[in-house]
């Protein structure tokens, strides 16, 4: 395409859009603020489709390739390629932000300008870290979403939301910085380069390749998070507004995943390989641990944050399997997770709108009262559940046959998720949905709107589309699963 | 020692300004102290007109002038350049600062251009006396303009300190070269760098002379643990005096490190050496630095305690003994200035009439009293903190990767953990500019050149975080151009 850059044009239009937020100024011109956010988020999301549209799916290797020199003195180039796993994850971004900005309408009433920025900020960020090439370019886009989601955290957030708002922040660039220094040794081992398809080539010992390994680790396993490293993920996630927890839990999350597929497993094949147990166990352990952890929670925030490290360890399970059932799960489950834990948030923000509790102890019979709402909030609980014909169960399906391939039991320890997810999901659900109607509170409030619907309904589409056909997604994902797995497959020492 | 004419044009920018001081000094006695203001457009006038000239020369063959004392290369143009307009900035942000404190007078004008012109003469010495009078011209105008709140017993204590402890600094510095000199038996830096490299020198005494060069530099830096001076100095002094004395001098300084340790003792056998000695204050610069900046509740403390561990990732560049790596340090010190410059100019703009805005709850809820200045603040603080897509990223970025280079990965593992504890009292300053709600309401309204200046400096602070490909690269090309690795 001649003189148009799909790639570019998804990462820096919604950061035009944000900057032209920004430029509407105070709250007095919060409508216009809105509007020009929505107009913003759609756009970038429509740009988007070009990408999907014009994919070779039979292609192994980047697709869209942007290649221009930024800091010549460092060799350090904008360097922009997409290969399936990064486009899903793109649409995924574009779709979720133009629901968050559709979610924020009403709720967000102080610096509404400021707000839509960052969320459209973030989102051009993270199309950066999907589609970086170059090591530095990608760790610039990928330390820089800090910033917005501090921001977010820290002044829209819920009470304790200053404590919530540093700990992420520390917490994930103490990962981070490792990764730099990481970053930096691979650059000289490769004489000067910060490719990541030169790094892909490079030759490395094996005692580099398992520094590099940890170095690499401790970025993306906060980041994911990975038990034991996830402690600041339920805070962040009850304390920031609902948008925030969107973000975080759809795309945020997804950075660190994303991290061990386009960086850990092709540039350190060995260490990832040899080290593959630590992180499986790992992930088993975030998977049934965190899974009886989510069973005890009283408050909904609480319990669908621990519901998402579970959720994530299975995406870190099918990843380091190296199956190729277990990755396209990964990935699969990556996306559908994207849709369902944001769509979950979405409930829970609905109903905090209207009681300003996130305590299940506060709710019960919320179905005499929101009918509509509670059919959708029921189907993103079956989905979180893993239900057949929702998102949730083609990822988790895939992950538990990628391991069944590969020990029996990884898989019978994964496949408990069945069980404790759809134990703490569904328990949740019941206690806070049916039953007689608790309290005055609850007996005085009021269905959705037309807003909520449409966002609720955007995702309960994506969520049963997948569910029921999910064969797009797999042919976009097969050859760029495929090349990743036989790249790995050979040794680099 | 014969005088050719020639001398004259490198040093042109030197002399210029030590005419216009003259000038100045005279014409500020017929100036009435309401029209302050013409005292003050002459100095920018001349310290720009300064900075022109030594621009004019930057990209050109090193040449030496007054038989082998002065030097003029990229280096030094560069810096000069570079000292002239921040103290420009400075001054321009200082003015509505002066005015109700008194200070607004010709003295303090021309003992900043007096600063101005010591930096200027370390940065182009050639010979250690030359550097050692910079020093000390230097040195002594900022005692003077620490002490000119007169009645302030806290600025009064701080410029006492900052004199007695600049003194000890300096003693050590002359026992430092007098050492190098009895093993050399010269005084200009290229001798020295020759007998050095012959093996003509008393190899126990130079390293005994090494020893006190390193501690002079150290103090220059504000580098632990010779440090103690730079929290009670740039607490005691007027905030306007802190900026003048927190940013310029730290480019003097690195001139006045590439002088002494790579152009006269830059040989093989003494950079192994000093690179120890550099990792250690390095690593205590961090340590001291970030930690201890935690506990402040001044901000300019804060700031102080941030400089210092500043200076610990510059002098990382500078142990380092590769070209690489003196670009790097140069790239960070230039970085380094741009926000201190912004960090404590927001402190001046936020001062009123009798009211200093230099506690760190003065900040809260700026972002609501005026969401700009937050976020221009934002910026530098994530920008001294080193996260992208901010300058101060790719600053950290560059020194570590010299590092690395020459295999103390170990090092930058060390740099790149204290830098997470730095990260936190950074984000302190945005939570509470942020997340916290304003204590004091009335407005700030700081004049039109203030406004454009700062806003300049924040974007700058985030475009040339963006397109950092300039700056290094003209950094890099003049340590080329000027530096001769034996």
């Amino acid at each position: 395409m001649f003189g148009f850059s799909p790639l570019s044009t998804v990462i820096w239009l919604p950061m035009l859009a944000a900057v032209a937020v920004l430029l509407t100024g105070s709250d007095k011109n919060a409508a216009l603020a809105r509007w020009i956010a929505l107009a913003g988020s759609v756009a970038g999301f429509l740009v988007a489709l070009p990408l999907w549209t014009g994919f070779d799916r039979f292609m192994a290797g980047m697709q869209f390739v942007e290649l221009a020199p930024w800091v010549e003195t460092l060799n350090i180039n904008y360097y922009l390629g997409i290969d399936g796993i990064s486009l899903l994850l793109i649409l995924l971004n574009c779709f979720t932000t133009v629901l968050v900005v559709i979610a924020g309408w009403q709720v967000i009433q102080v610096r509404v300008s400021q707000y839509m920025a960052a969320f459209l900020l973030l989102s051009g960020m993270m199309n950066g870290v999907f589609s970086a090439l170059d090591a530095a370019l990608f760790y610039v886009f990928f330390e820089a979403t800090l910033i917005p989601m501090f921001v977010i955290i820290g002044i829209w957030g819920g009470s304790n939301r200053v404590y919530a708002a540093i700990k992420f922040f520390l917490y994930t660039l103490a990962g981070s910085l490792l990764t730099l220094v990481a970053i930096i040794y691979l650059y000289n081992a490769s004489g000067g380069s910060f490719s990541l398809l030169d790094w892909y080539a490079l030759p490395i010992p094996f005692a580099a390749q398992a520094l590099v390994f940890v170095a690499f680790f401790a970025a993306f396993a906060v980041k994911v998070p990975m038990w034991p490293v996830h402690t600041w993920l339920p805070d962040a996630h009850v304390e920031a507004p609902t948008g925030g927890s969107v973000v975080l839990a759809a795309i945020m999350l997804k950075l660190g995943a994303y991290g061990f597929i386009r960086l850990s497993l092709p540039i350190v094949p060995d260490a990832s390989q040899y080290l593959a147990p630590v992180v499986i166990g790992l992930s088993l352990a975030a998977v049934v641990y965190i899974g009886l952890v989510a069973l005890v929670q009283t408050d909904m925030k609480k319990l669908i944050a621990y519901s998402s490290i579970s959720h994530m360890g299975f995406v870190t399970l099918g990843i380091f399997i190296f199956d190729a059932h277990g990755l396209q799960g990964a990935v699969i489950q990556m996306v559908s997770h994207g849709f369902v834990s944001g769509a979950l948030f979405l409930c829970v923000g609905v109903l905090y709108d209207r009681m300003h509790s996130r305590s299940i102890s506060d709710y019960g019979g919320v179905a005499n009262r929101m009918p509509v709402f509670a059919a959708f909030f029921m189907l993103f609980a079956m989905a979180n559940a893993g239900l057949p014909g929702t998102s949730g169960f083609v990822g988790e399906f895939l992950v538990i046959i990628g391991a069944m391939n590969v020990n029996f039991w990884y898989a019978l320890a994964a496949a408990t998720t069945l069980i404790f997810g759809a134990a703490y999901t569904l328990w949740m659900y019941k206690r806070v949905v049916f039953g007689a109607v608790a309290n005055d509170r609850v007996a005085a409030l009021k269905d959705i709107g037309k807003r909520e619907i449409l966002v609720l309904g955007l995702v309960a589409i994506a969520v049963l589309l997948i569910g029921v056909y999910p064969l797009p997604l797999t042919e976009v994902l097969n050859v760029s699963v495929g090349s990743l797995l036989e790249h790995v497959a050979v040794s680099k020492l | 020692m014969e005088f050719s004419i020639t001398d004259l044009m490198p040093a042109a920018a030197d002399i210029f300004l030590l005419c216009a001081v003259s000038v100045i000094l005279i014409i500020d006695l017929f100036v009435s102290d309401q029209r302050k203001i013409v005292t003050y457009g002459l100095t920018q006038a001349a310290l720009l007109i300064t900075a022109i000239i030594a621009a004019r020369s930057i990209g050109t063959e090193p040449v030496s002038a007054f038989s082998g004392m002065f030097v003029g290369d990229a280096l030094g143009y560069f810096l000069k350049t570079g000292v002239c307009l921040t103290v420009m900035v400075g001054l321009a942000y200082s003015r509505a600062y002066l005015a109700p404190r008194g200070m607004y007078r010709g003295e303090y004008f021309v003992l900043a251009m007096l600063a101005v012109l010591g930096m200027m003469v370390m940065i182009s010495a050639n010979h250690f006396l030359v550097l050692y009078l910079g020093v000390e011209l230097l040195g002594l105008s900022l005692y003077s303009m620490v002490a000119l709140a007169r009645d302030s017993a806290r600025s009064t204590e701080g410029a006492m300190k900052y004199f007695v402890l600049g003194a000890l600094a300096s003693g050590m510095l002359l026992y430092g070269m007098s050492m190098i000199y009895g093993a050399t038996g010269s005084l200009g830096i290229p001798e020295i760098a020759d007998a050095v490299q012959q093996g003509n020198a008393n190899s126990t005494i130079l390293k005994f002379g090494l020893v006190f060069v390193v501690a002079g530099i150290g103090f220059k830096f504000g580098a632990a643990p010779f440090h103690m001076w730079v929290p009670d100095v740039y607490h005691g002094a007027p905030t306007a005096v802190t900026l003048l004395i927190g940013t310029a001098p730290k480019l003097a300084a690195f001139a006045f490190a590439m002088r002494l340790l790579v152009e006269a003792l830059g040989a093989e056998q003494l950079v192994v050496e000093w690179r120890q000695m550099l990792v250690l204050l390095s690593v205590a610069s961090l340590v001291i630095g970030n930690v201890a900046a935690i506990a402040q509740t001044n901000l300019k403390r804060m700031l102080a305690y941030s400089t210092i561990s500043h200076m610990g990732f510059l002098l990382l560049g500078v142990l380092s003994g590769t070209l690489e790596g003196y670009g790097a340090a140069m790239f960070y010190v230039c970085v380094y200035v741009l926000m201190g410059l912004g960090a404590f100019g927001m402190i001046l703009l936020m001062s009123r009439d009798g009211f200093e805005a230099e506690e760190l709850d003065d900040l809260k809820g700026l972002n609501q009293r005026n969401p700009w200045y937050a976020f221009v603040m934002l910026l530098i603080m994530f920008s001294m903190a080193g996260v992208p897509p901010t300058i101060g990223f790719w600053a950290k970025l560059y020194v570590l990767q010299a590092v690395v280079s020459i295999g103390y990965v170990w090092l930058a593992v060390v740099a790149a953990a204290f830098s997470l504890i730095g990260a936190f009292y950074y984000l302190r300053v945005v939570k509470l500019m942020y997340f916290d709600e304003p204590q004091r309401d009335e407005r700030i309204e700081p004049g039109f050149d203030c406004r454009v200046l700062m806003s300049a400096n924040g974007l700058a602070v985030l475009a040339l975080g963006m397109m950092p490909g300039l700056l290094l690269a003209v950094c890099v090309s003049a340590i080329h151009l000027s530096v001769r690795l034996p």
